[in-house]
């Protein structure tokens, strides 16, 4: 033991103990690992949670938006399914309704400047405000302009809105445009190709589209694929439908 | 009221990689050491198991792994005169929390930095001349000689997997012929690589480059650490960055030293205990302890004879200006150090798509890549060039997770039908190459306190004034295209270039290489930390991490982050102990 060269302990207890209570260990143990209290328990796991339950946030007319916004975004044609067939709007539905819905793990302090392009989400609004605050402005700029509700526009109208959002020409009142289109394009993909347990990616419509195998966790036996393509079905967290008897 | 607890040996804030080192370390000496640490306890089987870690949205879209802004973040902006907004979600860089830090979910891309980076304003001056005068480059006070023993330390503590290219001066074929000489080999052998690397590889070579494996903290075979913890192979899974691996298989304080720290009777580890400062004595001379907050609100004060400050290099930067430890830095005077010689890392990229071949990228691990160093450092003649510094060209094959990457060749819009079509087209048929530039100091690029936004307490949020300089610029315009010439050669349809081409944003992900801050130096007048890490204002106060970096170098930093740590550790142990004091006489 080497602390006796550190030189004397006492110097500042005295002076301490006039303000401050002496903790008795005892008191720690909830936050105190070492010793006899060690951290690992066995038998216990931390399963996904974010956005599983069935909670929702939209209202009918919100969701009939977002399921035709984000039809847009990743449209079912020939390719394939699209976000309307995985599930988006319902993922989308179920992420604003907890905690990313709320922004809880974010930074939401004012004030609000104007912001640099540099300077990331600025937006006053956590996310499920945002949506809220964004699309209503966006169905009012349709039926201003367009004489009905975003939802029941043509294709091509609702793609041109969109690519005009994308490039900041629609003025949106407090909601800067731009930025709400990065956020909701943002958030189809995740639906898109998240795992199904989230109620996004159905039938794993978005990771067949690209040929991504999922949830796997072991592939070095494919390592010396040397180019060839591999054909492997996708998992998820709960498996595959073909593993589940009907 | 503050709740006091009994003094001990050293207290060590925050427990990622230097901590979980420093607790080693420490603790072999009979050392009484108390680590405080942000955030919870975390663990392979309960908290990223195989069957929940391949998870996109929760690890890295829902920053499962990552501080909460609402907790701590710093603003931005680009440079003096504009307003500091907060990051309100992380984008550009990803600070860790809880147990083994960023350790947790690094890639694993383990290197050593090149002898003549620790010389980045000699060396250079030496060979082309004065540097500009608002370049605030200058020399680390640690040779690549005294550090040599240590990589190599943390080498094996790691089992880092990769070859030789410069085995105690012998030159070796297939490793890295640029890298400083090497006391060993390392201690596995090179991962396996896939069908992009041997492109890059044969690409590469074919331009009379020297491609190696990039040196890999994710297990090329079964291995057991000079402390007996054991790790796995790794499986190629796809899910390393921003991740745990739940395969044992990537080297991170859980997988190779808690498993030995936690069981030492000398040692308490506490989470949920967030560190608001440092307490100095009446005289300004020693550090008394921290004050921290635990997980009920509830105030404690931990009486330590040494404090070693071990968050990440923005925590520990803003703790040193929370705790009044030295003077802020002001870059109107020059005066003052802490929160100088802030930098980042300057990166590039080029994309190769392919007609026929399939890259197949989900297989693919954090760390498995080849990689080119001849444009690294001063590895080439910069005369003429208008800049020093380098970078390392590699293509590696970290994952192709579909949130993060939807790869699509040049002029395809980001949305819709088209998109759509060329994404199922190539998504298994891409790789790229990545350019990873070193970031010299600049007087304008710096930290300090905002003087507008606060955080849950009531305290200034650190505020970073930030953009690429002209040294960045030029290096990044000169080496990028050799990246894309490499490209070309790699048999592809079709290459798209990502330039360095506008100022640094804070939201696209970058990388979270942030150094500097806390920066070590000759002297007091010119560094917040000595050789030893070890503060030159309160002797019994030591700043880890890559604050210490006087500019950061072509290279990913953990291998010489880990490396100062083990020669401070040494320093305490062998000097500060048997007389507590200043290590170097300022």
């Amino acid at each position: 033991m080497q602390q006796g060269h550190l030189g004397r302990r006492s110097f500042l207890r005295g002076s301490l103990l006039g303000f401050t209570a002496l903790v008795m260990p005892s008191a720690l143990r909830a936050l105190e690992f070492g010793g006899a209290n060690m951290p690992w328990s066995a038998g216990a796991a931390s399963p996904p949670y974010a956005g599983i339950t069935d909670a929702r946030y939209f209202a009918a007319s919100e969701y009939a938006m977002v399921d035709a916004i984000t039809a847009r975004i990743i449209p079912s044609d020939d390719t394939g399914p699209g976000a309307k067939e995985a599930g988006v709007a319902d993922f989308i539905d179920h992420q604003l309704a907890g905690f990313y819905g709320r922004g809880q793990r974010w930074y939401m302090q004012g004030p609000f400047p104007e912001p640099l392009e540099t300077q990331g989400y600025q937006a006053p609004h956590p996310p499920a405000e945002l949506w809220r605050t964004g699309l209503a402005a966006l169905e009012q700029h349709c039926r201003d302009n367009h004489g009905a509700g975003f939802a029941a526009l043509e294709d091509d109208t609702q793609d041109d809105i969109l690519r005009a959002m994308e490039d900041g020409e629609i003025d949106l009142g407090s909601t800067n445009a731009a930025q709400f289109f990065d956020f909701m394009r943002e958030m189809t993909i995740e639906g898109f190709f998240c795992d199904p347990v989230y109620g996004g990616n159905r039938d794993m419509v978005g990771w067949r589209m690209v040929g991504f195998p999922g949830a796997r966790y072991d592939y070095r036996d494919f390592l010396h694929h040397n180019g060839a393509s591999i054909d492997m079905p996708p998992v998820g967290l709960m498996g595959r439908p073909a593993w589940t008897r009907q | 009221m503050t709740q006091l607890h009994r003094e001990v040996d050293v207290v060590l804030v925050g427990f990622g990689w230097t901590a979980a080192i420093l607790a080693h370390e420490l603790t072999q000496d009979g050392l009484e050491v108390v680590a405080l640490e942000r955030g919870g306890w975390r663990d392979t089987p309960t908290d990223f198991p195989t069957t929940h870690a391949p998870d996109e949205l929760r690890y890295y879209w829902r920053h499962e792994m990552f501080q909460e802004t609402a907790q701590e973040t710093q603003t931005f902006r680009n440079r003096r005169g504009q307003t500091a907004l907060p990051i309100r979600r992380w984008g550009s860089y990803l600070p860790g929390v809880g147990v083994g830090g960023g350790g947790v979910h690094w890639n694993g891309q383990t290197f050593r930095f090149l002898p003549s980076d620790f010389l980045a304003r000699s060396h250079n001056e030496d060979r082309y001349g004065p540097l500009p005068d608002d370049m605030t480059v200058q020399d680390y006070p640690v040779t690549y000689d005294e550090l040599e023993p240590y990589f190599d330390q943390f080498e094996k503590l790691c089992g880092i997997s990769g070859q030789a290219g410069n085995l105690r001066g012998d030159i070796r074929a297939g490793g890295n012929p640029f890298e400083g000489w090497r006391s060993d080999e390392y201690p596995n052998p090179p991962m396996e690589m896939t069908f992009s690397q041997h492109r890059f590889a044969q690409g590469a070579h074919d331009m009379g480059l020297h491609p190696y494996p990039g040196p890999s903290a994710n297990m090329s075979r079964g291995y057991t650490n000079p402390l007996g913890v054991r790790l796995a192979p790794c499986t190629y899974c796809g899910f390393c960055e921003k991740f745990g691996c739940g395969n044992y298989s990537k080297a991170s304080p859980q997988t190779t030293i808690l498993p030995i720290v936690m069981q030492r009777p000398n040692f308490r580890l506490r989470t949920y205990c967030d560190v608001l400062h440092v307490n100095k004595d009446r005289d300004n001379t020693r550090a008394t302890g921290v004050t921290y907050v635990d997980a009920h609100g509830d105030l404690h004060e931990q009486p330590a004879q040494i404090v070693i400050l071990c968050g990440y290099q923005l925590s520990n930067t803003r703790l040193m200006m929370l705790s009044g430890i030295g003077e802020i830095y002001n870059p109107a005077t020059g005066e003052g150090q802490v929160g100088r010689n802030y930098t980042y890392q300057v990166m590039s990229g080029v994309d190769v798509f392919y007609d026929d071949a399939y890259t197949n990228e989900y297989i693919g691990a954090g760390a498995l890549g080849m990689v080119v160093d001849d444009y690294n450092g001063d590895n080439f003649d910069h005369s003429g060039l208008g800049f020093i510094g380098g970078a390392y060209i590699a293509c590696w094959t970290t994952n192709a997770r579909p949130i993060e990457n939807q790869p699509v060749p040049e002029g395809v819009p980001e949305w819709g039908a088209e998109w759509k079509s060329a994404l199922r087209k190539n998504f298994l048929r891409h790789t790229s190459l990545s350019v990873h530039g070193a970031s010299m100091a600049h007087r304008e690029n710096y930290l300090d306190l905002d003087p507008v936004y606060k955080d849950r307490y009531g305290r200034p949020l650190m505020r970073m004034t930030y953009d690429f300089t002209v040294n960045d610029r030029r290096l990044s315009e000169h080496i990028t295209p050799i990246a894309a010439d490499i490209a070309r050669g790699m048999g592809g349809r079709e290459i798209k270039v990502n330039s360095l081409d506008s100022s640094y944003d804070i939201w696209p992900y970058q990388t979270t290489h942030n150094t500097g801050g806390t920066i070590m130096g000759a002297s007091p007048d010119d560094s917040v930390v000595n050789r030893y890490l070890q503060s030159w204002d309160l002797h019994n106060l030591f700043v880890m991490g890559a604050g210490a970096f006087p500019q950061n170098a072509g290279y990913n930093p953990t291998g010489t982050v880990a490396a100062l740590t083990y020669f401070s550790a040494r320093a305490i142990r062998d000097q500060y102990l048997r007389d507590p004091g200043p290590l170097v006489q300022a």
